[in-house]
């Protein structure tokens, strides 16, 4: 087959997109994570492995663990919560399912920053659900809920939610649901139709939700925190606070390319086990 | 032994406002080939979902063998269905389709393996087991539905429109293999269709059905010969449905007056009576007349006017303007008719080929 010339010029912007922007920060970030800091806190384009070693100290080894616990369990409650939240507004009639879409949608109209806010004020002492509970006398004095593992957890877990509902709600969305009709023709009960066809066809959906909450889930550090306060310290948050207040660039930078690192081992961990081609679109 | 595999006793169903099946009944033999016939939203899709216990019926019951299974859910009923879009599962291969009944019935793994062979041998789909459904064709799908239905050998088989997305070469061979498969098995069929010909090729009986009922039923010569309504002669045989009034009773043939005709042309129709028809002078009444046997350029008869003239399938069609305005269409095998659009002929046709039909509209 002849070659079409010219054909590499469509994709070229595609291309140079990806090089300026993914590429070059990704490189940037890496070269940056073996130089020196300086005396006067600047970066000094000199090799060094000081930055790594500084990450297996205790307390950041103790960062890092506690951040993967905290995806983890988020991703745990998201799946729980998600699935079925999804699966079923994909069963809705057609002008419910726009009223749900619109209800999850609408808060992503506002800054998550402020929503995290929103939250701090509801979880704080003598806050909503405190005066909520007291009020009806289900408890006496205030919880002390802010600043908890618990408190980052419903805000991580609120935050990351509409991936999955959405995720699961496309592949749900799909579903040809005489196909379940077939499976209870075949014999199935209702449960084992639902294990046999419709978990199954929703499956990719519900793998790629699973993906898109543990990556931000190990990251995002707003969460900690404003409901964490110092009392729950994720990676995210050292990133953030060694790129501001401890103005120590290339450790930051070791930090991100370790946390990177992480994450892509647990995409491949997990694509090897589910099989790839379950992950459609996303990769 | 019971007297019917399948029994139907006045059943009724609606979905909001719209009664879709409107008290039907129906005894079915083991081994016979049932076919539901009618155009779309008859309610012939509805009641199949019925005897598959994938929808309640509102009132009335539903016997397998003699036994009540109205409430028993559908994963509980010696029935398989051959889905109108066949409904394979996507995520497994042909064997695994085929072999999901046994396996949820926990039969034997070598058990399975004998049957689903043996099933996707009758269906000639023994070298596709290992694809998966989006690598067949459609008439390949539609026989790995078949085969994953009969697998569990069930005792009624439903099978919706089977042949509906087919195209007319293929389904005429799969209405012959299903008709094969059907009497090798022995298995009770119930084919729903809107295609006459498909239902008149297979069936041993009919179930003409229009707007939630049973308008007749019978077996495809008795329909075919011997329609009860208009809309069976119509729907069925393609009949001329042609309208008057009773005006002589003699000999066990009635001369009748076409409608709407003016005096001064021969306007008298003939049909031969049979034992059921209760007919008396004065009475307006339908009769059904086949396009092949309508008779063209006779001494006498009727007249009527050659509107248009058309071939299809081996047939010329003749489309004839009787003297009251209605239409009437006559067929004849091969091109060549010696007949002008235009001109004025005579017709006519034998007192026993046109039979009195029921007339509601």
């Amino acid at each position: 087959m002849k070659k079409k010339s010219g054909l590499w010029l469509t994709v070229a912007p595609l291309y140079i997109f990806t090089i300026i922007f993914v590429v070059g920060p990704l490189l940037y970030m890496f070269v940056l994570s073996f130089c020196t800091r300086g005396e006067n806190y600047e970066t000094i384009l000199e090799f060094t492995f000081d930055n790594y070693k500084k990450i297996a100290e205790p307390v950041y080894r103790t960062t890092f663990l506690q951040s993967i616990k905290l995806a983890f369990s988020t991703t745990i409650f998201v799946g729980i919560i998600g699935y079925p939240f999804g699966y079923f507004m994909a069963k809705l009639p057609s002008d419910k399912k726009k009223l749900m879409m619109a209800l999850i949608m609408i808060p992503f109209w506002t800054s998550s920053l402020v929503r995290m806010y929103g939250w701090s004020i509801l979880l704080q002492s003598n806050g909503i659900l405190d005066k909520i509970l007291m009020g009806i006398g289900i408890t006496q004095k205030p919880l002390k809920l802010l600043y908890t593992y618990p408190a980052v957890l419903s805000g991580m877990v609120y935050a990351l939610l509409p991936f999955m509902i959405l995720a699961v709600y496309s592949s749900a969305e799909k579903m040809d649901w005489s196909l379940v009709e077939a499976a209870r023709d075949l014999g199935a009960s209702a449960w084992k139709a639902f294990w046999t066809v419709t978990w199954k066809l929703t499956l990719p959906g519900f793998m790629s939700g699973i993906v898109l909450t543990f990556v931000p889930s190990m990251g995002l550090f707003f969460v900690a925190d404003i409901l964490g306060g110092n009392k729950v310290v994720l990676v995210g948050n050292v990133i953030q606070e060694q790129l501001t207040k401890g103005r120590n660039w290339p450790f930051a930078a070791a930090l991100s390319v370790i946390l990177m690192i992480m994450t892509s081992l647990f995409i491949a961990v997990y694509r090897k086990v589910t099989g790839a081609r379950e992950l459609e679109g996303l990769f | 032994m019971k007297d019917f595999i399948l029994e139907l006793n006045h059943i009724k169903k609606s979905f909001g406002n719209t009664q879709v099946l409107k008290g039907i009944s129906l005894s079915v033999k083991q081994g016979e080939f049932i076919t539901f016939l009618g155009s779309s939203g008859c309610g012939k899709t509805t009641t199949l979902r019925i005897i598959a216990g994938l929808e309640q019926p509102d009132s009335g019951a539903v016997m397998l063998e003699g036994v009540d299974v109205t409430k028993i859910a559908p994963d509980k009923r010696d029935v398989n269905t051959v889905f109108q879009n066949y409904a394979l599962f996507p995520h497994m291969d042909v064997y695994k389709n085929v072999a999901y009944g046994l396996k949820i019935r926990k039969v034997s793994k070598t058990e399975i393996q004998r049957r689903v062979m043996e099933s996707l041998e009758l269906v000639q789909l023994t070298d596709y087991a290992s694809r998966k459904p989006s690598e067949l064709s459609g008439g390949q799908k539609q026989r790995v539905a078949i085969a994953r239905a009969i697998v569990n050998n069930p005792k009624v088989l439903l099978l919706d429109e089977p042949l509906g997305a087919l195209d007319l070469q293929l389904r005429r061979q799969m209405q012959l293999e299903l008709k094969r498969l059907q009497k090798k098995l022995g298995i009770t069929f119930i084919y729903i269709t809107h295609d006459q010909e498909e239902a008149i090729n297979m069936s041993d009986r009919i179930v003409v059905m229009r707007d939630g009922m049973f308008v007749q039923i019978g077996t495809p010569n008795e329909i075919y010969d011997a329609p009860r309504t208009s809309f069976v002669a119509q729907f069925v045989g393609n009949a001329n449905i042609i309208r008057g009034v009773v005006d002589k009773l003699d000999n066990g043939m009635a001369a009748i007056k076409l409608e709407e005709t003016s005096s001064d042309c021969e306007s008298y129709v003939s049909v031969k009576l049979s034992e059921k028809d209760n007919v008396h002078i004065g009475d307006r009444i339908a009769i059904a007349v086949r396009s092949e046997n309508i008779q063209l350029n006779l001494e006498k008869g009727i007249s009527a006017v050659v509107k248009e003239k058309s071939f299809a399938g081996g047939l010329l069609r003749l489309t004839l303007v009787l003297p009251n305005g209605k239409e009437v269409v006559a067929s004849r095998h091969g091109i060549n008719y010696d007949v002008e659009e235009g001109t004025c002929i005579t017709i006519g046709w034998d007192a026993d080929s046109a039979v009195i039909v029921e007339d509601r509209d």
